[in-house]
């Protein structure tokens, strides 16, 4: 241990801008950007799974909502729609007196609502358009069995949609790490926000940045590699045979 | 034919080059306009600079600075630039000079030269008035948050004295922090006197808000000798043109008379004798 610290102190003498407090910064900002992804990626997943169900509903009350709700959410860029619920709330005259301003008086809630209401919107469609698109069979199999509609949705329909879903959905959740880059911008220091601090206080955009782009392209590779590991067992069936 | 012309005017314009280098005083000469000069600033920084109703740039600033570039006999433009990105911006050869309230600082004088100093503002420290702050009281202000603008002295300042006890935000523009404080999520800002005065009018009775302690201008190795232009390392010809130009301001009090236009605090900082030494005929 006493021989790392060594080598530690080493590699960093004669660094005037990596030193072990700009480190920290980049540790504290990596938790956070993980902390905020998964936090929103878990909150988007639970909502969106009912939101995708009630969008192929032909009731026209539930499906016209939750297009309204996916298209203006999916129609509009991340960062207006941080600004707007970080800095917008405010106007509403006395929300620092109600219950309310305990969520909105941080940085980190109004980013993480943000981001959530973000990422529901696109989970909401990628799982929509995998459920639309089931095979006619398997749901011709399962009314041949005398299925109730939910028990279909439940054991055939959801099960395949979410296996097929899954590339897509691991395109999104790596879209999302990239997207939360923005959340510096409301004092949140992430990963971005570290980069930026160590920007503005060495005036060295080279290291700054390309030390977290590093970062980034770690986290992106252990979640393709996560994702890549799933989609080998769960889509084992769709595979040509012999590969 | 067409062959024969190309070669006649290619020796002409070799002779010609020839001769404008053998002759430097007569190529000067004819160089007589005033020397281009491009130069970088963050809008908007009332009142230093904002952009008014018609879309031109004016304030304290500008004015100052066209008044400089006119002494120096030079003719400026101006570029608009952030503040993240303006060294950066002068190193990449965007605009030749930064006049944008930028203070002298050691980590800054690494990467760009500075000319003497034209102006220099304390800081200040502020909350909301009903709010019973003791600024001085290290330990009472544990867990309070403080706004401060990304990058700048008073950022350094607050990471550096109160980063222990204090909760610091970091704004990518100065609007943000007094928006934030405003809301109620701030309970301090540390701000730029001029900026904290146009933005909060904290000195106004009836303003919600306060100033907390004295106006803050050291220690100088935070703080710096003031604010000055910023040019590239190499330029070492454009930047005795500004002091010059600086000293001349001082010395026949066109400085206070444009200071005055737009402020009722002294912000001066009159270069010394020594430094203007060298300008003086």
């Amino acid at each position: 241990m006493e021989q790392l610290n060594g080598w530690f102190t080493e590699l960093l003498s004669g660094n005037a801008i990596f030193t072990a407090n700009t480190l920290n910064f980049y540790w504290n900002g990596l938790v956070t950007t993980v902390q905020l992804v998964f936090l929103c990626l878990l909150i988007g997943i639970f909502l969106a799974v009912p939101l995708a169900i009630g969008r192929g509903s032909k009731r026209p009350w539930i499906k016209w909502p939750i297009y309204a709700y996916t298209y203006v959410f999916r129609g509009t860029p991340l960062l207006i729609q941080l600004y707007l619920v970080y800095y917008g709330v405010v106007f509403f005259d006395g929300i620092q007196d109600t219950i309310f301003w305990v969520v909105f008086k941080q940085a980190f809630y109004p980013a993480l609502i943000a981001f959530t209401l973000n990422t529901a919107a696109y989970t909401t469609e990628i799982f929509h358009g995998a459920i639309k698109n089931t095979a006619k069979g398997e749901i011709e199999a399962a009314r041949a069995y005398g299925m109730s509609k939910p028990l279909m949705m439940r054991r055939i329909i959801l099960p395949s949609a979410f296996r097929r879903a899954l590339p897509a959905y691991g395109n999104e959740v790596i879209f999302m790490l990239h997207a939360s880059a923005v959340a510096s911008v409301v004092t949140i220091m992430d990963l971005t926000g570290a980069a930026y601090y160590v920007y503005a206080r060495f005036y060295a955009p080279f290291q700054a940045f390309i030390f977290v782009a590093l970062i980034y392209l770690c986290l992106t590779f252990s979640i393709m590699f996560v994702f890549r590991k799933l989609e080998k067992r769960l889509l084992a069936h769709l595979r040509p045979r012999g590969v | 034919m067409n062959k024969w012309i190309s070669n006649a005017l290619l020796a002409g314009t070799l002779a010609a080059t020839a001769l404008a280098a053998a002759l430097p005083g007569q190529a000067m000469a004819q160089d007589d306009a005033k020397q281009q000069v491009k130069l970088g600033i963050d809008v908007p920084y009332e009142p230093f600079v904002v952009r008014n109703a018609d879309g031109d740039l004016e304030g304290f600033e500008i004015d100052l600075g066209n008044e400089l570039c006119a002494r120096a006999n030079l003719d400026c433009s101006w570029v608009e630039q952030s503040w993240d990105g303006i060294i950066p911006g002068l190193l990449a050869r965007k605009y030749d000079a930064i006049l944008s309230s930028m203070a002298i600082t050691p980590e800054r004088e690494r990467q760009v030269m500075f000319s003497l100093p034209y102006y220099n503002t304390p800081s200040v420290w502020i909350a909301a008035r009903d709010r019973e702050i003791d600024i001085s009281d290290k330990a009472s202000l544990k867990g309070l948050s403080v706004g401060v603008q990304r990058g700048t002295i008073r950022d350094v300042y607050v990471t550096q004295q109160y980063g222990d006890v204090l909760d610091i935000h970091r704004y990518g523009s100065s609007q943000d922090v007094v928006n934030d404080l405003k809301s109620g999520r701030l309970d301090l800002t540390f701000e730029d006197f001029p900026i904290a005065v146009e933005a909060i009018d904290f000195r106004n009775d009836d303003s919600p808000y306060k100033q907390l302690g004295d106006s803050i201008k050291t220690p100088t190795s935070i703080f710096g000798e003031g604010a000055a232009v910023a040019f590239r390392q190499r330029d070492k010809d454009l930047a005795a043109k500004f002091d010059a130009a600086i000293c001349s301001v001082y010395a026949d009090g066109t400085f206070d008379k444009l200071m005055k236009q737009y402020f009722d605090y002294d912000l001066s900082t009159p270069p010394s004798n020594e430094d203007c030494a060298p300008y003086q005929q």
